[in-house]
């Protein structure tokens, strides 16, 4: 074996020794791609392992945590949440269209391998900026992949977001999560036991798509991977759904013991994880797995990505119920093995054994590495923010506009209707408020869902930017009139052999790990990609997090748009002086700098609860988190949003354009009836939560007084126009 | 009295059909697999919305196909109402129960979202409940929903009044800005010659409840139901 | 056995969106004189008839049952033999 070879498979020599000692030999080239696709970072985390141990992970309603295909919350009633996020950030870099397609049907099989019917899609993409054209087409294609996969197979995309920023350029982030529902005693587990079980695999015959998919996503990309086309995989949505629904038939029958789905590594890991969770080993014939492409060699086979295909596990014996049901379907269904309780997996080639490993040695025993960290040089420069060179600028309503038409806040109306949000009819708030919310059909509960990350504070203070990434979801769920419950989380960082990186990895997790712990929400799925980055420049640390809330009751349901004239027009928390990362400081004065936001956690969670007690009690009209574009953009929203006017009055001295713009956080924009003030008030004293009354809902502009003076006065059509036309206009 | 909602392989607004006859209006409703040869008793047919066969080829090419589509294109014509929507309104013009085609929407992209249709034809079964002029706000959401005839046809389906649905603003008016698609004529839904057989690209299945923010999509089954009751005109 | 290549292309007399925006491109990246585009689809097919006229006929058959749609749609095709 020469040093090369280990080297093609993305392993190194250290590694390498360690499988000669594991078996005792030298592997042989089929062995070896087994060890380099399982032992990538992609699939055995084995760089971020030791930090993500730190996430709080468990809590009464945790039915499922990490280490499964998808992580399982309670909602009572019997009742459960799965959910999970995932990246196809390299996949999408490449070939977006289907880069984006495939990482949605990917996220969609975790989630019916759990056993739950997925009922909806968020996505969280970035993007560089929109003057450049390869950004545009990068853009247009991935939105264009998500809608043809998610529309086709019939589960809404209802939520999710949108940045664009120069540092994903060459690196735009794809992250998929999908939403299902299960009752407690349908959970399925990837797990393979009971010697002389039936292993079969279902779905999609196997070609030599995504050959080296795996650890394709574990290197940086090169000018190469531009021509490495073959590494991607092509979606099939209408198969996709037919094995959703026949998989979920065949659970019914209770014949299946385990299931998992072949995402990255295909085979390879979906046999030696079921096998490895079940403390057993599998010994399988790859002759015997239906091919799409002639001439394919075991490890072809073994390592292919073809997409929608999944694992079954099946009790011996009732191996024709599972053909049963896949013929009605049209589709395949192949015994290719059986369960043993040697603890190997043996491959063969017919009569031939071709490899054979400890299973665990796969799943389980990748090499775990402590990387060095270290303070990255570029925040002393960042870090610093010279306020008093910048001036107060003089046209605040033109200010407000330009802020409107940031494609980062701007309507993102152009994206989302080219989703179905509405199919399976319980789309209760559509993409656009604060958090999207599905009714559960037969309860009379919703969920709430949200993504949310603003990487800018991560650059500048990755602990506050991850606790603030969660703390806004949560906000946004709050918004909604939920009660945030469980997170997922989808990690996408540059090298983390690079020391910089790896401390902002580090101080990412241990700041989102806090906030998660205050607010109550443990993590229970996700996903690292690291190896975000190209020649000349890494993305900005993206944590991204994505949440579930419950809405005990579809009354409490709440949106942001103001509802009616004369409402008071309420801010909860209070406003600060910050400018520190703000979308204004980019737009306005060009400038990433400064610090990112405080963030008091206790105050948030004081915040939030206040917030949700009201929205129960009945007396909240609207509600809208502050964030990107501060307290104007905010209030601009909820007067578009309500398609109605306001007059507010800030009675602060701060400085005009940071009060109006700056992004403090733990800042919720409510409306009540005038005559349920004083209950608003007394509530917010007593949880200690300071609360002002800004004004009211009026007329059809929005006026803003600052201590007495008039400084702003637009139109809420103007605002109307602007926000929503803004990503459409640079569109074309 | 019974509906049947047909479930091709890929269909995917069957589960939503279901729901809103069974649960919403408390029908006695029954999916029918695309498999079947013999058909049950059903009062009315369902064809929904959905990627049928993927959509792949063309809109309803593979599924007009499908075994029960032979016993749907009896029972429409022994006179008995069939809807089709979206999907099911393009399976219904490739087994040629409605005149037509359809292209890609002239923006070439998948389109969400609420339109304003204007009802032309208030005599068929579906739309026996609804005003003459009545505007509806209904959803839609397809990427191949550009209506598309001759012009021969189209002349010999105006006289017939068989254009049941344009496209049109809030007011009722039917101008270019309203058409989402590109439909000739702003066409949103027709009928056959005989008025049994409806196809609309909107899905009113999509807004029959208040927590969807929307009931205008009630009207439509509505009346059928009432037409099967062989009832008078009313709510 | 017989390929046949069946090509399907939107009717003269119809808008092609999608071939006006590719045209529009092409006209934009300088490739001047480019007069029109339209686009349709390839559909390859393998055969194991006896003669070309059997081939053929049951090649136009598909056409105007399944592959074509003769409202929007009009379809041309080339039939080879490749060998017994």
């Amino acid at each position: 074996m020469t040093k090369k070879t280990y080297e093609r498979v993305g392993l190194t020599s250290g590694e390498y020794d360690r499988i000669v000692e594991i078996l005792g030999r030298e592997p042989n080239e089929l062995e070896l791609n087994l060890y380099g696709v399982m032992w990538s970072e992609h699939c055995s985390y084995k760089n971020s392992k030791p930090v993500l141990r730190i996430f709080p992970t468990s809590g009464e309603r945790v039915l499922q945590g990490p280490g499964e295909n998808a992580g399982i919350i309670d909602i009572g009633d019997g009742l459960a949440v799965v959910m999970k996020i995932e990246s196809h950030n390299h996949p999408s870099a490449v070939e977006p269209y289907q880069g984006a397609a495939t990482g949605a049907g990917g996220i969609i099989r975790d989630i019916f391998t759990m056993g739950a019917r997925p009922i909806a899609l968020l996505n969280s993409l970035r993007f560089g900026e929109l003057s450049n054209d390869r950004t545009k087409y990068l853009f247009e294609n991935a939105v264009a992949g998500i809608g043809d996969y998610g529309n086709c197979i019939g589960i809404p995309t209802v939520g999710g977001e949108i940045y664009f920023n120069d540092c994903y350029r060459g690196n735009p982030l794809v992250n998929a999560m999908c939403v299902g529902i299960i009752r407690h005693g349908d959970i399925k587990r990837g797990t393979a036991s009971g010697a002389g079980n039936a292993v079969m695999i279902v779905g999609a015959s196997t070609g030599r798509d995504g050959i080296g998919g795996a650890s394709f996503a574990s290197v940086e990309l090169s000018e190469e991977s531009q021509e490495n086309r073959s590494a991607v995989q092509v979606g099939d949505p209408f198969m996709e759904k037919l094995l959703l629904e026949a998989c979920l038939e065949l659970f019914e029958t209770g014949c299946v013991v385990g299931v998992q789905d072949l995402g990255a590594a295909g085979l390879t890991s979906a046999c030696s994880e079921t096998a490895s969770r079940g403390s057993s080993g599998m010994n399988i014939d790859v002759s015997l797995v239906p091919r799409r492409e002639t001439g394919m060699i075991p490890v072809e086979v073994m390592i292919s990505e073809s997409q929608e295909r999944m694992l079954v596990i099946v009790e011996k014996g009732r191996e024709e119920e599972v053909t049963g049901v896949f013929k009605k379907w049209g589709l395949n269904s192949s015994v290719i093995g059986r369960v043993t309780d040697d603890g190997m997996l043996t491959i063969r080639d017919g009569d031939e054994v071709v490899g054979r490993v400890p299973a665990k040695s796969l799943a389980e025993d990748a090499p775990v590495y402590y990387r060095e960290y270290e303070k990255p040089a570029y925040l002393q420069q960042v870090g610093v923010l010279d306020e008093e060179s910048l001036e107060v600028p003089k046209d605040l309503n033109g200010v407000l506009v330009g802020l409107l038409k940031s494609p980062n806040i701007a309507c993102k109306e152009w994206v989302y209707r080219q989703y179905d949000y509405m199919v399976r009819t319980c789309t209760a708030v559509a993409p656009g408020s604060d958090a999207a919310v599905v009714r559960i059909r037969g309860t009379n509960k919703a969920i709430a869902l949200t993504t949310d990350c603003n990487s800018r504070y991560c650059y500048l203070d990755p602990a506050t930017g991850g606790a603030i990434a969660v703390a806004e979801a949560a906000r946004n769920l709050i918004c909604s009139g939920a009660q945030p419950l469980a997170v997922t989380d989808c990690l996408n960082f540059g090298n983390p052999e690079k020391p910089g990186v790896f401390w902002q990895f580090r101080q990412a997790v241990s700041g989102m790990s806090e906030a998660c712990r205050v607010l109550g929400t443990p993590v229970i799925s996700g996903n690292v990609s690291f190896y975000n980055e190209t020649d000349t420049n890494a993305i900005f640390p993206t944590p991204v997090v994505g949440m579930v809330g419950l809405v005990e009751d579809t009354s409490h349901i709440t949106t942001q748009g103001f509802k009616e004239e004369g409402d008071a027009v309420l801010l909860l928390g209070e406003n600060t002086q910050e400018a520190g990362g703000s979308e204004y400081l980019k737009v306005v004065h060009g400038l990433e700098q400064g610090s990112a936001p405080r963030l008091d956690l206790d105050k948030e969670k004081r915040v939030q609860d206040c917030c949700l007690e009201l929205i129960r009690a009945g007396v909240v009209k609207s509600a809208h988190d502050c964030s990107e574009g501060g307290i104007a953009v905010a209030l601009a929203e909820c007067c578009i949003s309500g398609g109605i006017g306001a007059e507010i009055e800030f009675e602060s001295r701060c400085r005009k354009d940071f009060l109006l713009f700056g992004e403090g956080q733990s800042r919720i924009v409510i409306t009540a009836c005038q005559s349920d003030l004083e209950r608003i008030k007394d509530t917010a004293a007593r949880l200690d939560v300071p609360c002002t009354v800004l004004g009211r809902v009026k007329g059809k502009e929005l006026v803003i007084d600052i201590a007495g003076q008039r400084e702003m006065e637009i139109a809420v059509e103007d605002m109307g126009t602007s926000w929503r036309e803004a990503i459409g206009c640079i569109m074309g | 009295m019974k509906f049947g909602v047909v479930v091709f392989p890929g269909s995917n607004c069957d589960i939503d059909c279901y729901h809103a006859l069974r649960d919403v209006l408390d029908q006695d409703t029954e999916y029918i697999w695309h498999m079947t040869k013999h058909l049950g008793f059903y009062d009315c047919i369902v064809l929904p919305g959905g990627f049928s066969y993927g959509s792949y080829l063309r809109g309803g090419a593979i599924a007009r196909f499908s075994p029960v589509m032979d016993r749907v294109v009896e029972f429409a014509q022994s006179g008995k109402p069939v809807i089709g929507i979206s999907n099911g309104f393009q399976v219904l013009t490739e087994a040629g129960l409605l005149p037509g085609a359809f292209l890609r929407n002239n923006s070439m992209k998948f389109v969400c979202e609420n339109v304003y249709i204007r009802t032309e034809n208030a005599s068929t079964p579906f739309t026996k409940l609804c005003g003459e002029g009545q505007v509806l706000k209904i959803p839609i959401a397809h990427g191949d929903g550009n209506y598309y005839v001759d012009d021969r046809t189209l002349k010999d389906m105006e006289q017939n009044n068989q254009v049941v649905f344009r496209y049109c603003d809030a007011e009722g008016e039917a101008t270019a800005e309203s058409n989402p698609n590109g439909s000739l004529q702003n066409i949103a839904g027709i009928c056959n010659r005989e008025g049994n057989v409806v196809g609309m690209m909107p899905h009113p299945e999509r807004c029959m409840e208040e927590i969807l923010g929307n009931r205008d999509g009630t009207v439509i089954f509505k009346s059928v139901i009432n037409y099967l009751k062989g009832g008078a005109v009313n709510d | 056995m017989f390929n046949a290549k069946v090509y399907i292309t939107l009717k003269k007399s119809i808008a092609d969106p999608q071939g006006n925006a590719m045209k529009e491109a092409l006209l934009a990246m300088k490739y001047d004189g480019v007069k029109d585009v339209r686009m349709g689809k390839l559909i390859e097919i393998k055969l194991e008839n006896k003669n070309a006229a059997e081939a053929e006929k049951r090649v136009r058959d598909m056409c105007e049952t399944l592959l074509a749609n003769t409202v929007i749609e009009d379809y041309t095709y080339d039939i080879l033999e490749v060998g017994p």
